[in-house]
């Protein structure tokens, strides 16, 4: 492994941890009602059942409602800029691949602004789980549309909406190269959590695509809660069957979806060393 | 009063010119490398054309007597193996009467740009004597040629030519050293024009290093164990010298997908613990912004190096200039103070690398280290450089205790960090303004402290002697920066020779300014000339504002890509003085 300034070694926490000793004191902002709550709560949650020390764990995000999820855990948290959390959870993963990463954020900000760095995530295939809370609106800056919302959907930025075809995140990261898909709902914590702890335990990209409703700006979305069915089939490790799924199902099938077999973004780190004990200068003698 | 060129050093600069294919580079490489392994000193770069691959090509070389890396005001040798599109690069190789243009008498006329310098032309059958060796190249002849009027014995050339041939074999390198021999005959009655007589040189005495090489090595030095990049001209030899060095000392390099993504790859690992940098170009630097300032607010160290070319936009990206320094300095939004420093010549990439990533990770801020493709693509003999002991040394709060806050407001301004893995020191970086804790606050309290603590670790620093590199002394001073300071010593040193004495300042550490270290050193200076290869004299603007000068201060500037040289120097000051 890398040779990282030195962390101090504990031994480990001999009573379990539980849901809320991965949360913060801090109270988040939202609005009462946001479907976030519940994604946060999952995320504990699955932490829960994994049993991680939350020394170890990280959760990165960007910019957005749903991005300021990091200083609700008690783990360590990054808050970046808008659009940039894959890129900052990768590079943390590659120096430290001790360290349990976890992505989290928006529609907005993982499919727009840092659309480029979702496709290229999931086909560099580093060990990270990457949770996106779908609410087809930008909600921070007050309802505006996504590239997840429907194109007649009236707003002040767009009147009349978009005209413009939403983007299905599940299908594109299959095809990107992700190992691992899921789609969760707000709604449902428990089951979300069980996703989020089975994308976590699997290895490579895990994408978690979770409904999560905006009651302010798509106040229509509490009606998801009666939309929302269990995936009436296994998840499948077929790319070409999961593909077919995924593009003829309507959003609301919840649960895992594909299992890839793809290994794992390997990074061969040689042996820690110092600079002074290798040298590099005589490539250059004359 | 005209200027006598130093008496006690000797140099010669010499073109090796041809179109695609032709092994000009081959020619100029081989004759640099073997000069360097009989003592000379020097460096070569080059100028090309637009394509990708196999353009008309020029390597410009400069051997010297003395250390010095920089240019001199024209060629004494121009060698065209054949002219085709070579006079698109005749304004970056200047000619006087009393140059040689040596050239293939098979090959046409002489371009009238060229030939009207007035130059002393000789023509030799270079591709027809070629043939009489089978499968002999006239690049080899015109090597034969410079190898006898720089003195240069046969066996070094041939040992420089077997250990580039490698692979290709022995009877490859027969057939190159039949051809020299040819073009040595061919030029048997031309007098030689330099030679330098050396103690034997020990293995190891001197290296030959690119300025990105050296990059690489100070910041693996340094203590950088992660690299996330994207490539781009001509910082990429920067990225490609560490690819495969970082894994012996185990670290790693990732290839990003762009450079919103690399700059974000890095502050990443430095989150976690492992010092990292990026490289790039102007273009690049651009898209890093944003989370530049990202670095600075959640106080991420990190350094960028960005080898500069041409601009604005894609600008000229295989040549140099010096117009990065604004964005540099003032491209982040808000008030955002970082780290932006400067190496002085090919040699100095090697410290200024290893010295940036100490101070970016000693007083954990982002840190640009702005280089130029002059120096970055310079291939330089020079002496094997003293090790230094600068190592990373970032200030981890290693026992964060009940009530750790990561942004405390110290004396220093510096908060020791935690690092992922660190019990009890869990936080959340965050570009959003914070308490000192790290918790987000739109408190006027907290948004004054902390912008006064991440200036203050900046400002309270103690840079010591390296902010600058001061030489001469006299009542006029020169201030520069990046390559231009090679050719700002040589001014400086032929002033000298003639009785007019300069003191010479080439600034390493362009922010946090030093006032006070400026003041001093400009003691007893009533006149001041900034020197720089900017169109719109970045570093002159730079300078008037953060900086008082009470003596008068005038600015000699010019955009890229030609680069600016001694005897221009030494005009200007004449002029004023
Ligand atoms: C570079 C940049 N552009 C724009 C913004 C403004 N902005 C903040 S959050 C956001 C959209 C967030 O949408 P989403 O990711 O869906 O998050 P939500 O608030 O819906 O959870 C935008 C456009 C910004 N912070 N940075
Ligand atoms: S605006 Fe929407 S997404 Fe944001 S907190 Fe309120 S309900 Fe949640
Ligand atoms: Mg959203």
């Amino acid at each position: 492994m890398i040779d990282m300034i030195s962390c101090e070694q504990i031994a480990p926490k001999t009573s379990p941890w539980s849901a809320t000793d991965y949360k913060s004191k801090l109270k988040p902002i939202w609005c009462p009602g946001c479907g976030d709550f519940s994604v946060l709560m999952a995320v504990t949650k699955a932490m829960e059942a994994l049993q991680l020390a939350p020394k170890d764990l990280a959760v990165v995000s960007g910019i957005g409602c749903s991005s300021r999820i990091p200083a609700y855990t008690s783990c360590y948290g990054f808050h970046g800029v808008h659009g940039r959390s894959l890129p900052v959870a990768a590079g943390l993963k590659a120096a430290r691949p001790d360290l349990t990463v976890l992505c989290t954020g928006g529609d907005g900000d993982g499919f727009s602004i840092g659309g480029n760095h979702f496709m290229h995530a999931c086909r560099r295939n580093l060990d990270i789980t990457y949770v996106v809370m779908d609410n087809q609106v930008y909600g921070m800056t007050k309802g505006q549309a996504s590239p997840t919302t429907a194109p007649d959907w009236d707003n002040p930025l767009t009147p009349g909406g978009t005209g413009i075809s939403p983007f299905f995140p599940l299908v594109i990261a299959l095809a990107a190269g992700a190992n691992f898909l899921a789609r969760g709902f707000s709604g449902d914590p428990e089951g979300t959590a069980h996703i989020i702890k089975q994308a976590i335990e699997y290895p490579g990209f895990s994408f978690v695509h979770v409904l999560s409703p905006c009651v302010t700006y798509r106040p229509e979305q509490k009606e998801w809660r009666n939309m929302v069915r269990p995936s009436p089939v296994e998840a499948t490790t077929d790319s070409a069957r999961a593909a077919r799924r995924l593009m003829t199902d309507d959003g609301f099938n919840i649960g895992v979806l594909f299992r890839g077999d793809r290994q794992p973004f390997n990074l061969h780190h040689g042996a820690s060393k110092a600079a002074s004990s290798y040298d590099f200068g005589a490539q250059f003698e004359i | 009063m005209t200027l006598q060129e130093p008496t006690n050093s000797k140099s010669i600069s010499i073109v090796v010119a041809g179109s695609g294919g032709a092994g000009a580079m081959t020619t100029g490489n081989t004759l640099f490398d073997s000069a360097a392994k009989l003592g000379w000193h020097g460096s070569l770069t080059r100028t090309l054309g637009p394509q990708i691959r196999g353009g008309e090509a020029a390597a410009l070389l400069r051997l010297t007597s003395e250390p010095n890396t920089g240019p001199d005001d024209y060629y004494q040798v121009m060698l065209a193996i054949d002219w085709k599109n070579v006079e698109r690069f005749a304004p970056e190789i200047p000619l006087r009467p009393d140059s040689l243009i040596i050239c293939d008498s098979g090959a046409g006329d002489v371009p009238e740009v060229i030939a009207q310098s007035g130059a002393k032309i000789v023509q030799f059958p270079i591709a027809k004597a070629a043939k009489k060796v089978k499968k002999g190249r006239p690049n080899m002849v015109a090597l034969g040629i410079l190898a006898h009027l720089t003195n240069i014995p046969e066996v070094l050339i041939s040992e420089t030519l077997g250990q580039k041939l490698g692979a290709k074999g022995d009877q490859v390198l027969q057939t190159s050293l039949a051809t020299v021999a040819i073009g040595r005959e061919l030029a048997a009655d031309m007098k030689v024009l330099a030679s330098i007589e050396t103690e034997p040189l020990k293995k190891g005495d001197h290296w030959i290093i690119s300025g990105n090489q050296a990059a690489g090595l100070g910041a693996l030095n340094g203590g950088i164990r992660f690299v996330a990049a994207y490539p781009i001209t001509p910082a990429t030899e920067v990225l490609e010298w560490l690819a495969p060095a970082l894994p012996e000392v185990g670290g790693v390099l990732v290839q990003a997908e762009d450079e919103l993504s690399s700059i974000n790859m890095i502050i990443g690992s430095s989150y976690g613990g492992v010092p990292a940098l990026t490289a790039t170009s102007g273009p690049g630097l651009a898209l890093m912004i944003e989370s530049l300032g990202l670095a600075v607010a959640a106080e991420v160290p990190l350094v960028v190096v960005n080898v500069m070319r041409g601009g604005p936009s894609t600008g000229i990206p295989t040549k140099s200039e010096q117009s990065d320094l604004n964005i540099a300095v003032y491209g982040l939004h808000g008030d955002a103070p970082h780290l932006v420093l400067a190496p002085l010549s090919v040699e100095d990439c090697l410290f200024c690398l290893q010295w940036s990533v100490y101070l970016a990770e000693a007083m954990q801020v982002p840190a640009i280290v702005l280089s130029d493709q002059m120096m970055g693509q310079a291939r330089a003999v020079i002496s094997r450089p003293t090790p230094h002991d600068m190592v990373a040394k970032r200030e981890v709060a290693h026992d964060p205790g009940d009530n750790y806050q990561r942004y405390a407001v110290t004396e220093s301004g510096i908060s020791p960090m935690s690092i992922p893995g660190i019990d009890g020191g869990q936080y959340t970086a965050d570009g959003l303004e914070h308490s000192p804790s790290g918790l987000p606050s739109s408190q006027t309290e907290h948004h004054a402290e902390q912008m006064d603590k991440r200036l203050r670790k900046l400002t309270r620093f103690d840079y010591a002697d390296h902010w600058a590199d001061i030489s001469g002394d006299g009542q006029l001073a020169i201030i520069t920066w990046g390559s231009t300071t090679s050719a700002a010593q040589e001014a400086v040193a032929r002033l000298q020779q003639n009785g007019v004495h300069a003191k010479l300042i080439a600034l390493r550490l362009i922010t946090p300014a030093q006032p006070g270290k400026m003041a001093a050193a400009l003691i007893g200076i009533d006149k001041i000339m900034v020197i720089e290869q900017s169109h719109s004299a970045q570093l002159f603007g730079f300078l008037k504002a953060h900086y008082e000068f009470s003596a008068s201060i005038k600015t000699f500037h010019r955009p890229g890509p030609l680069v600016i040289r001694p005897g221009e120097i030494v005009n200007q000051i004449q002029e004023w003085s």
